[in-house]
């Protein structure tokens, strides 16, 4: 291994990437209408690609020989660094979006600051990831604005489901010693500053929304350190499956 | 025979996007560079999208195309920097596609889009995500016809 932290740093965002884009993937076919239907595994695809990238450069830095489908297929739960946020079971339609939306806030600013990195293939990952988020946060900050401000039915729904997740959204902000130690070396971003900008358009979409912000100040936390909760056991047992029980099986 | 640089691109310009077989990867600015030296010919390729499954498709149709033509000393890298946008799309790539029924990205405005098929500008987006990521529906309120947008990047 040439760096650990670096490697460490980027399974964060490769996990994040792989699991949610799992998770929308389970949408396909049961979308509430077929546009959305495609417009969540569109998502999907993107997450997935944009995992991809990150796993191929994970691989090449862990050096062992190993490739993006070793790290994704053949590792277990106390491997994966993903946010506890992304791991959450799909619910209703609303909570999925919101789900989305608290997500997509976060990565949209986190590929913009990574461009900056002063490690040039991140930088080249990142340019090429902010395009694609940014279509995705329009999607579902548009969706929050719509149901929020919609009927009553899915005013209460949305609202419910922020209630729920209100307490996930911040541990993807919160500065471990792997987010410390990149930012230190350059290649990080300042999630302190991230924060900031995330917050902010957090706000004023739930005020568009005419959503009520909870109040509470509590953040579940342990995914970054590979302490999940029960959902990524079954994530990766339909995910890896394949891999497991047929080892080395292609297309 | 003498391998050179303009020989290559004219075989590639036989490849097309398998999704929309009317553009060619050159036209669609997906061929970012072809380099011949001492015979031996490297391929840079780069994404639309970082899913996008099309590029398996064409990684193997350049090497059919090379093959095909008696070339088997290649490799194909892929490379995203600078990333893929619409500003790599040639004219005449932007021509076949409209020409094709799918509306060229329009950077000046994305919600300004003329219908690709009765040239209408009265036209509302349907859905952010269409048949493929790189592409939204629209719908013409004129002719009526939905159509694909190919979106910005």
């Amino acid at each position: 291994m040439t760096d650990q932290n670096k490697f460490d740093y980027i399974l964060q965002q490769a996990d994040n990437c792989l699991i949610l884009g799992q998770r929308l993937a389970e949408w396909c076919g049961h979308g509430p209408i077929l546009e959305q239907d495609i417009a969540l595994t569109n998502i999907s695809l993107d997450l997935i690609g944009q995992a991809r990238l990150f796993y191929q450069y994970a691989a090449e830095i862990q050096g062992e020989g190993k490739t993006e489908d070793d790290l994704a297929y053949l590792r277990d739960a106390w491997g994966f660094k993903n946010v506890l946020l992304v791991e959450q079971p799909n619910g209703d339609f609303g909570f999925t979006i919101m789900r989305q939306f608290l997500y997509d806030t976060f990565s949209c600013h986190f590929y913009e600051a990574l461009m900056n990195s002063s490690d040039e293939r991140l930088a080249s990952i990142a340019a090429k990831s902010h395009k694609e988020t940014l279509y995705h946060m329009k999607w579902s900050a548009d969706w929050v604005i719509r149901l929020g401000d919609g009927t009553v039915e899915s005013h209460n729904r949305v609202q419910q489901a922020l209630n729920e997740l209100w307490s996930y959204k911040d541990e993807i902000v919160l500065e471990t010693s792997v987010d410390s130690a990149a930012l230190a070396a350059g290649y990080g971003i300042s999630l302190t500053e991230l924060k900031e900008k995330r917050d902010a358009k957090i706000t004023a979409v739930l005020e568009e929304a005419t959503l009520s912000i909870p109040e509470g100040t509590y953040s579940h936390k342990g995914g970054k350190e590979g302490v999940h909760s029960e959902h990524l056991g079954y994530i990766l047992a339909d995910l890896q499956f394949l891999q497991r029980a047929y080892p080395g099986n292609e297309w | 025979m003498v391998i050179n640089k303009e020989h290559v691109q004219e075989i590639l310009e036989e490849v097309k996007d398998p999704e929309i077989p009317v553009v060619s990867i050159y036209d669609l600015g997906i061929l970012r560079d072809v380099k011949v030296e001492n015979g031996f010919v490297e391929v840079v390729i780069t994404p639309t999208y970082t899913g996008c499954p099309a590029m398996l498709e064409i990684e193997r149709d350049i090497n059919n195309a090379l093959k095909k033509e008696g070339i088997n000393d290649f490799k194909i890298t892929t490379v995203l920097s600078p990333a893929w946008s619409t500003d790599f799309m040639t004219e005449r790539g932007k021509a076949n596609l409209k020409e094709y029924g799918i509306a060229p990205p329009n950077p000046t405005n994305e919600e300004d889009i003329e219908c690709p098929n009765c040239g209408s500008r009265n036209t509302n987006l349907v859905s952010q995500f269409g048949s493929t990521a790189c592409k939204s529906l629209f719908k013409c309120n004129d002719c009526l016809e939905p159509f694909d947008y190919f979106k910005c990047h």
